[in-house]
């Protein structure tokens, strides 16, 4: 759109309208892009109201009785009606076509994301990032990096919406959501839980603060909770007794997984699937509908057994697991013996958890 | 061919001595009767009852929404104050208002039957619809239920302690009074009409009609499975909906949102009829494109079937269905863009008037056109991620509901005011509240579209302070808006006992029932009509009147 | 009839005696016209129950899809023997109840209540075998809701050696299989209760000889809601028993 109409007039436009705060501010990469869709949806509604309006004033006025008094009997015209039903049509396909264009480009995350993980639950949002950052509803950010959102709701329906970057996406119980968006102005934006989730649905709002990156770096370095998300998943592998059968001895039960995250890995029915996050966390909790071609079916199922954030804290530490050395020298936690022989100083050793135990 | 008509002096008119409304006496003959005339009147009375229950609703959340704060209700009330406002204006209020009042006492009459094929199914028809508005009257009176009208799983199955079992059984109930009408419908437009009534003389209001009932008929009955779901759900743990158990919460939404979509078009339908019918008759001239507009009903009928998901456009649906889905969205709103120009086909070279009917349907021409244009809006993809779940929508929905469907049957009400009641209404009084209601309606919603771009969430009972300002305007609106539905409560019952006598045809329109006594006997007709004139034959009428003898009563 | 035939229609007499029966209602114009609206009625409401039931087909159809070992393990544990039985009692049922209409249509009003009386007690026999299949689905802790087990799907079925006994977590989704079995068959089982009511309200008529004077229309159409949910059952039975029976 910044193309079609000149910037000076875009900008005062844009500027003006939240000056008076009937506009939300641009501060996304993809927020021009949803403005200019709205602003040519508003453009055809003016047109077709204005065609309405002014048929409907124009006619009562030139053809009210006093004027008009014989009415002419008119059965129709096969020319109209196909005018009046290809004009919207044509207008209306375009709406689509740029609508899911759009819609592809919000849904659609560059590869090179940073990703932070979301848990919704009534009522407030904990959101994670992978170097050990907690924060409750409100979440730091640099400008300028794509950012990708990997959402999951701890009870029910929640919906992630950042007005200011025109993106929202439905927070679900039992499967990931993710959403992606490059912030482009440094400040502060209203964070919304947008999807009726109960009694404090209205509270369950927050902050986004976009950052500069030398002042979200400053953040991130003071805001770190000492151990990042790959490490707290480190210890829950250990402690829930993962490393038993996943590690690199030639007979193990399980999978090896180094480098397995976006790898392609063949399921006992022959399919071949991609191992993404959603994989990951799903075979955790349903491990007979991912059973690998060539391992024997008898992984439990951990329902129950690690809430949301844990499922996180495993999905990162599997993400970034490039070997298999600190899985072997991690000591099996629930059997009380070393995977191998010799622990090393180096490997964590959290205290054994009672079985059935939900990690935090 | 001369279409002069002049409206017959009112001052010589009589009522007759024999109507439907005192054929028999007594609170049995109402209660147990089969006269779809007087269920219609049944139904006209029960609904209004509900619609201002629910409107007392929409008063509080105006009220709440003053101000930025939870300071008038805590959180937990409002969310079942608009629970309860969505549920009786949704299933109490706009499903059965024109099929159950106005289409009941009249399709009987403009297909030419003495009544509907099932009269004691008629009548169950109202006992349901009273049964589940006492259940729901309960919900309300024993704590209410906040789940929000669309029940979404898992907030209602597993996180909430209200009535939600008695709320959804109640919705069950609705529900079946619904499918039965529209089952009534099916079969006498199908099999009852006069000889000579050929389907494409029918009035476009029936043609309305026969596709709402169609959506009625097929698509009620999946929400009936859902809510018994969700009962179960909630009561045994079946585990459907239930992601720890393996079942899916999406799952839910598909089934909820397969009826409650065609449920949309279930409450417009029928008032795109009442328009058709008023801007002829105010215009003196048939329907332009009467065919268009016949094909256009059944057309919105079935591509309101395969829509459904653009409810659910951001809550992880493939992006390949979504593409499917928004597509057919935009399909669907072409019928409904070829009516709009169809009725301002007709005013072309029309002779028109300005009675209240013809003004609620001015204001719906407008209302319905810009709430259906931002129906374009959220059924584009990409706008609809930034517009759904905020103020938008609910503008959005407001607007065809409201400003397009209870207008038309505000118009449809005053239109056959004098067929149901003998009596007409008062006409100053009634424009100035239809005037009323329109600018109401407009100064209400329309900061919502604002708010709702500003990204405003929907179903808040607090919000940040600087979307405030909106928020009074919307509130103000209300109030004009409550005072323009108040008027015609006063008004039309005021009619009833003083407004002038209307004659059998004061509108001097066509169509069956204007060609009988007003109220009409309770058979209809004195012998069967043999229909031989086209819809909207204002020539045949023009004929008729110049040479027949004006008897009155 | 059309309205074109209706208003072609001249009657002397006699033939209005006949056309116009005491059980004809005013608001028709004659009984052809009378009788074709209750038939058509008949399979609107009779649409209305497919789109009923279909939801219910349409999470099973989805669940199955995604839980297939758990269905087969949890369509094993019902008595083929009890759903055949079933199924045979129902259809000759239904055959029982197209000779009770044909008994109207000739007028034969001791055949007529004989049919029908045959059809209740086919219907209860019905009825009471799902009785005893839902008693024994309780026994064996397979409700869900209210003492649901798994411990038979994490061991071997003894009926069924060849199958291999599930995951827990695969285990868990029995639940779900049995939840859909319990909703369709219930939902059925509760169109049968009514049927079998409804069935006796027409019997007690029949009695009276309501339905051996040529107003047969209550007797046909309650033929048509008895076949309908005759074939609700018929799709009920293999997708809830049969599902990978083969071995």
């Amino acid at each position: 759109m910044q193309h079609f109409i000149s910037p000076v007039l875009w900008q005062f436009l844009v500027k003006w309208l939240t000056h008076f705060a009937i506009f939300p501010p641009e501060a996304s990469s993809i927020a021009p892009y949803a403005d200019a869709l709205y602003f040519f949806l508003i453009f055809i509604s003016i047109i077709g109201l204005g065609a309405v309006a002014f048929l409907v004033i124009f006619f009562s006025i030139r053809y009210r009785q006093s004027r008009n008094p014989v009415a002419t009997q008119i059965e129709g015209s096969t020319l109209l009606e196909a005018t009046w039903t290809i004009i919207p049509l044509i207008l209306f396909m375009i709406t689509f076509v740029w609508g899911a264009l759009l819609y592809f480009r919000i849904y659609s995350p560059p590869p090179n994301a940073m990703n932070i993980y979301v848990v919704g639950k009534q009522w407030m949002w904990k959101i994670e990032h992978p170097g050990g950052q907690h924060e409750i509803d409100a979440l730091h950010i640099p400008i300028d990096q794509p950012i990708q959102l990997t959402l999951i709701s701890q009870d029910v329906f929640h919906s992630f919406s950042v007005p200011a970057f025109r993106v929202k996406r439905e927070v679900i119980p039992g499967r990931y959501n993710t959403v992606w968006f490059e912030a482009t102005k440094p400040g502060v934006y209203h964070l919304f839980c947008t999807q009726y989730c109960g009694t404090l649905h209205s509270q369950m709002i927050g902050w986004v603060y976009a950052m500069k990156p030398e002042d979200y770096e400053a953040w991130a370095a003071g805001s770190t909770s000492g151990h990042s998300l790959a490490q707290n998943g480190e210890r829950l592998f250990a402690s829930l007794g993962c490393n038993s059968c996943h590690n690199s001895s030639p007979n193990a039960h399980g999978p090896n997984l180094a480098n397995v995250y976006g790898s392609h890995v063949q399921l006992a029915n022959g399919q071949f699937v991609t191992v993404d996050d959603a994989f990951l966390r799903d075979t955790i909790l349903n491990p007979t509908l991912h059973q690998i071609a060539g391992y024997a079916p008898i992984m439990p199922t951990y329902q129950g057994q690690v809430s949301e954030d844990g499922l996180i804290d495993l999905v990162e530490y599997i993400k970034r697991l490039n070997s298999s050395y600190r899985i072997d020298q991690t000591i099996d936690n629930s059997a009380g013996q070393p995977v191998q022989a010799g622990a090393t100083p180096g490997g964590t050793s959290a205290p054994p958890l009672a079985p059935g135990a939900v990690k935090p | 061919m001369s279409t002069i008509v002049s409206l017959p002096d009112q001052s010589t008119a009589r009522l007759p001595k024999v109507s439907y409304l005192n054929k028999e006496y007594g609170l049995k003959s109402w209660l147990l009767t089969g006269d779809h005339k007087r269920i219609a009147v049944l139904y006209m009375i029960s609904i209004t009852f509900f619609f201002f229950i629910g409107g007392a609703m929409a008063a509080l959340i105006r009220l709440q929404l003053l101000t930025p704060y939870a300071d008038l209700l805590a959180e937990d009330t409002y969310n079942k104050v608009f629970t309860a406002h969505g549920l009786i204006m949704v299933f109490f209020f706009l499903v059965p208002s024109v099929p159950a009042t106005i289409g009941n006492f009249l399709i009987p009459i403009m297909v030419g039957a003495k009544d509907l094929a099932f009269p004691k199914i008629n009548l169950l028809s109202w006992y349901l619809y009273v049964v589940a508005g006492i259940m729901m009257l309960c919900v309300l009176t024993f704590g209410g239920v906040d789940t929000g009208w669309t029940f979404t799983t898992p907030l209602s199955t597993h996180y909430l302690n209200t009535n939600v079992v008695t709320a959804g059984l109640a919705v069950f109930v609705a529900g079946f009074s619904s499918i039965f009408t529209g089952l009534n419908f099916i079969v006498t437009i199908h099999r009852m009409r006069a000889p000579g009534m050929t389907w494409f003389r029918l009035p476009l209001f029936v043609w309305s009609h026969y596709a709402a009932s169609i959506l009625m008929v097929l698509g009620t009955p999946v929400l009936a499975i859902t809510l018994v779901l969700v009962v179960l759900e909630r009561t045994i743990g079946i585990g459907v909906f239930d992601p720890t158990k393996g079942g899916d919460p999406l799952l839910f939404q598909h089934l909820f949102w397969f009826y409650s979509h065609p449920a949309v078009y279930i409450m417009i339908l029928p008032g795109m009829g009442v328009i058709s019918e008023v801007i002829s008759t105010f215009s003196r001239k048939r329907v332009f494109g009467y065919t268009a507009v016949a094909f256009s009903s059944v057309a919105i009928a079935v591509f309101g079937f395969f829509v459904w998901a653009h409810h659910m456009f951001i809550m992880g649906i493939s992006n390949y269905s979504a593409l499917v889905f928004s597509l057919l969205t935009m399909l669907v709103a072409v019928p409904s863009a070829i009516k709009i120009f169809n009725w301002c086909a007709t005013l072309y070279k029309g002779s028109i008037t300005f009675e209240t009917p013809m003004i609620y349907a001015f204001g719906f021409l407008g209302l319905f056109t810009i709430g259906g244009l931002t129906g374009v809006f959220l059924g584009s993809l990409g706008m609809d991620i930034h517009l759904t779940e905020t103020y938008f929508v609910v503008a959005h929905f407001h607007f065809v509901m409201v400003g397009g469907m209870l207008m038309a049957y505000l118009a449809g009400i005053h239109f056959w005011w004098p067929k149901i009641t003998g009596r007409m209404y008062p006409e100053g009084m009634s424009r100035l509240a239809a005037v009323t209601t329109f600018i109401g309606f407009v100064v209400t919603f329309s900061p919502q579209f604002i708010l709702g771009y500003l990204g405003m969430p929907r179903r808040y009972a607090a919000y940040p302070p600087e979307f405030q300002v909106l928020n009074v305007f919307s509130s103000a609106g209300a109030t004009v808006l409550g005072v323009g539905y108040l008027m015609p409560l006063l008004y039309l019952t005021w009619s009833l006992k003083y407004g002038k006598i209307a004659g059998p045809n004061p509108w001097q329109a066509t169509g069956l029932e204007w060609q009988i006594q007003s109220p009409p006997l309770t058979e209809n007709f004195e012998k069967t009509p043999i229909v031989t004139h086209e819809a909207y034959d204002y020539e045949w009428l023009a004929n008729k009147t110049r040479n027949e003898v004006t008897t009155v009563g | 009839m059309d309205s074109h035939t209706i208003a072609a229609q001249t009657a002397e007499p006699a033939q209005i005696e006949l056309e116009h029966p005491p059980f004809l209602r005013h608001h028709f114009e004659n009984l052809a016209q009378q009788r074709e609206a209750a038939t058509f009625g008949m399979w609107v409401f009779l649409l209305t129950e497919i789109m009923f039931f279909g939801g219910l087909f349409c999470a099973y159809l989805v669940f199955r899809n995604w839980y297939y070992p758990a269905f087969v393990a949890g369509s094993h544990t019902l008595h083929i023997w009890a759903g055949t039985l079933n199924t045979t009692l129902l259809i000759i049922s239904s055959f029982t109840m197209a000779m009770a209409v044909h008994a109207a249509e000739v007028r034969h009003r001791v055949p007529l209540m004989r049919w029908m009386i045959v059809t209740i007690i086919l219907g209860v026999g019905f009825l009471c075998v799902k009785g005893y299949e839902w008693h024994d689905e309780w026994v064996h802790h397979h409700v869900p809701g209210l003492n649901f087990s798994i411990e038979e799907f994490t061991h071997v079925n003894p009926a069924y050696p060849g199958d291999k006994p599930l995951a827990p977590d695969m285990a868990e989704k029995t639940q779900l299989y049995y939840s859909l079995y319990f909703a369709m068959t219930g939902m059925h089982a509760l169109h049968m209760v009514i049927g079998v009511c409804l069935l006796t309200i027409l019997l007690i008529r029949a009695q009276a000889g309501a339905y051996t004077n040529g107003h047969i229309a209550p007797v046909e159409n309650f033929g048509l809601y008895w076949h309908f949910v005759d074939i609700i059952w018929i799709f009920l039975f293999p997708l809830l028993y049969l599902i990978s029976r083969h071995q």
